[in-house]
């Protein structure tokens, strides 16, 4: 998962009212009964679950769910630091979860509970992620997150273009073909952009060249050496020169107002998007988006870790939660929930993934088109610091250039700059 | 008899080893007197410092402690989650020096401080002025002018982020419906500068507003109908009466002003969403790249320098208007 929504009202919360999640703190009721705290951020679909553990255990849950991953990355790391205020239970999305592990200390080792029984419920490498170098067990997977494209198929139509979902995943075979899918779109005379920006394109698709993306396996920077991260400026660059974008700051009120708006008919759409555009676009939208397979060959983007924080006190109930949630069952309540795509093969195999469609997304069968993948998938490697070099570079550098600040020569030193600086 | 006798003697017998405590035994006297005096000497020396206690200890605690504990970091190379790392030096202090990056924050933080601060305290002086007047509804105006203080931060930011969107913002609409063109708030650094200025200004106004009325009522009517007689005009007393008489007062508004607009945070923060202030840093202030430095990248040291200078900066602006105010003072 690294879903955010309402970007300003998630910075919001957490200016005015940090304090205040940190005081309410987690324990027992008054009446001795143990009371857990998970938290979450974004979409990860864990309100049917939660009642369900409630009623078999009687342990009550409180979920606490910050909006953007931005935002609970910051009071994550806050909290560790400060060895106080978080929940018994704590979601550690990719980009962050090697800047954790540093403090491994400060997690259980999820072993000493039983959760060592848990591996063959998960892709091995999602189970591997979750281990420290010395062999601890610190986070159980959730979700991951499988690539597609989302695209509003009335605009799609309205632009003369096919709408069938197969049809345009055999002519967008590579992102080359994408972009000419772009500028036939932007050619129409449809009033929107195809695309929103190229963030989160840049994104996906240096997840998808290669194994190492801005730090090698050494933990070096190689931003400029980096093919991934170069497939990624470049194709992001043509977006821009093509101006196939509506310029938009990705999660921005902006944003939010233009998809209500439908002024953008494209997303790239890792399983955990399909979440986060149904909440944004809203109900009007319903039926209005479909899902194509993306570009080039799949990859992972996104997904997280539960893990248990040695500050709560009830280190026992809450791995049992963590461990419910991460079961097969927990899985797929996820998945039937939210579609976030469960790092369980079991369930990934199952017929309730398999055969599952999603009547947002005009009935689009997400389950074939994301699960088909998923069980090949290699994961990247993110390195410490992953996620601001990513911030710096994809969503703000970039961003300059596609907003017409700056050139591509000057985004891109700007890039290097604030990489560097931060690695250093 | 004997029995009455004997009983009285008894009394006086009993009586008769307490005499020494009654009877006037003058060592034991001074010593107790002494006492006294002491308990009552430091129930005069000691009692006002124990009054004022609580603040001083709860300002060493949130206060003077974090100051020191934040220098004595600075001094370190120190990472968020990693912790110590050794002691460096001044090293974070000469990095800051050399930091592209600090001095466009130091630039864009003295700049939205200006842009916000001469309008707001232009406006909150003619505001006053009129509210000193007799009007009616007064009490009303004088209520609401205060109105957007109480506010939260947060939410107002989050209202005039909206209006000052780049694509589907109110004023960019307002702007192209009359045909002048929008104005790329967020990224124009001139622009993103103004907006968050209307956002500050929009708060504080009233805040200003309401204390230099106070000191307006301070001044004697009489020179205002001396004025009036000797035929001077509205502006004419404003400008030859009013001001003079509130300077004090002004000085202590840009005191206020500027120790508040080096901190500032929260309405760049949530217009920006995020600490970075723009896709370029255009609109990043100084503790905006202390939050960046420290939490989102764990640099705990270098955050930490940053927020020495911002406490040094404050000093030193402080210091500046203290010498101005005593000036005045002197010069009146």
């Amino acid at each position: 998962m690294k879903g955010r929504a309402r970007g300003a009202r998630g910075v919001a919360a957490v200016v005015s009212s940090g304090a205040l999640l940190v005081a309410s703190g987690c324990g027992t009721t008054d009446d001795g009964e143990v009371e857990l705290v998970i938290e979450t951020f974004g979409t990860f679909g864990y309100e049917e679950l939660l009642k369900e553990f409630e009623e078999d255990t009687g342990i009550a849950v409180e979920e606490r769910v910050y909006g953007e991953v931005e935002d609970w990355n910051d009071q994550l790391t806050q909290n560790l630091a400060a060895d106080d205020g978080l929940g018994d239970v704590v979601a550690i999305e990719e980009g962050i979860l090697l800047d954790v592990m540093q403090t491994s200390d400060s997690f259980h080792d999820l072993n000493e509970y039983g959760a060592g029984d848990m591996e063959d419920s998960f892709l091995d490498w999602k189970w591997e992620m979750g281990h420290t170098p010395d062999g601890k067990l610190l986070g159980l997977g959730t979700d991951i997150g499988g690539m597609g494209i989302c695209y509003r198929a009335d605009l799609y139509e309205e632009a003369g273009l096919s709408t069938d979902r197969e049809e345009l995943s055999s002519q967008w075979e590579t992102w080359d073909d994408f972009i000419e899918v772009g500028k036939e779109f932007e050619e129409s005379d449809v009033d929107a952009s195809f695309a929103d920006t190229t963030s989160e394109f840049s994104n996906a698709i240096m997840r998808q060249s290669g194994d190492v993306m801005f730090f090698n396996k050494d933990d070096e920077l190689i931003i400029e050496e980096s093919e991934a991260v170069e497939r990624a400026w470049d194709i992001s660059g043509q977006m821009i020169e093509n101006d196939l974008t509506a310029e938009l700051e990705m999660w921005s009120d902006d944003w939010t107002a233009a998809i209500q708006e439908g002024a953008f008919a494209t997303m790239p759409c890792p399983a955990w998007m399909l979440g986060q555009i149904e909440e944004n676009a809203g109900e009007d939208n319903a039926g209005k988006w479909d899902v194509a397979e993306v570009p080039g060959n799949g990859g992972n983007w996104g997904g997280s870790w539960l893990g248990v924080p040695t500050q709560t006190e009830h280190p026992e109930e809450a791995a049992q939660l963590a461990q419910f949630l991460t079961s097969p069952e927990g899985h797929q309540g996820a998945w039937e929930a939210r579609n976030n795509l469960p790092s369980s093969p079991e369930t990934l195999e199952s017929d309730a993934v398999q055969n599952h469609t999603n009547e947002y997304f005009s009935d689009a069968p997400v389950g074939e088109i994301y699960a088909e993948g998923a069980l090949e998938l290699e994961p990247v490697y993110f390195g410490l610091n992953h996620f601001p070099v990513q911030q710096a570079t994809n969503a703000e550098a970039l961003l300059s250039w596609e907003q017409g600040n700056a050139d591509r020569d000057e985004a891109w030193a700007q890039a290097v700059e604030e990489a560097e600086r931060i690695a250093e | 008899m004997s029995v009455v006798k004997s009983g009285a003697r008894s009394r006086d017998e009993e009586s008769s080893p307490g005499a020494p405590r009654e009877g006037p035994d003058p060592a034991q006297r001074e010593r107790r007197e002494r006492r006294a005096a002491l308990r009552s000497r430091l129930d005069v020396r000691l009692s006002p410092y124990l009054f004022v206690s609580p603040y001083f200890i709860l300002f060493g605690m949130f206060g003077l402690f974090p100051v020191l504990f934040t220098f004595w970091i600075s001094l370190h190379e120190w990472g968020l989650l990693t912790g110590n790392q050794g002691f460096i030096g001044l090293e974070n202090y000469a990095g800051l020096l050399g930091d592209g990056k600090f001095w466009q924050a130091l630039v864009n933080t003295l700049g939205i401080f200006l842009l916000a601060i001469v309008p707001q305290l232009l406006i909150a002086l003619l505001l006053a002025d009129t509210l000193n007047r007799r009007l009616r509804f007064r009490g009303f105006f004088r209520v609401g002018i205060i109105i957007p203080y109480i506010t939260s931060i947060a939410a107002m930011a989050i209202i005039f982020g909206q209006l000052f969107g780049r694509e589907f913002g109110l004023i960019n609409y307002a702007l192209e419906m009359i045909g002048v063109g929008g104005v790329d708030w967020p990224n124009n650094r001139l622009a993103s500068w103004t907006a968050i200025a209307v956002m500050i200004d929009w708060r504080w106004i009233g805040f200003n507003t309401l204390i230099y009325l106070a000191a307006m009522q301070a001044i004697p009517r009489d020179l205002y109908e001396a004025a009036a007689i000797d035929g001077a005009s509205r502006l004419r007393q404003f400008a030859q009466i009013t001001i003079p008489m509130v300077r004090p007062t002004i000085m202590f508004t840009v005191i206020i002003g500027t120790i508040g607009q080096m901190q500032l945070f929260t309405e760049p923060v949530i217009f920006g969403q995020g600490v970075a202030g723009g896709t370029q840093g255009q609109f990043q202030t100084v503790a905006m790249l202390m939050f960046q430095e420290a939490m989102e990248r764990q640099n705990f040291g270098y955050g930490s320098a940053i927020a020495w200078v911002i406490f040094l900066l404050i000093v030193v602006f402080a210091l500046i208007n203290i010498l101005f105010v005593s000036r005045i003072r002197s010069a009146g």
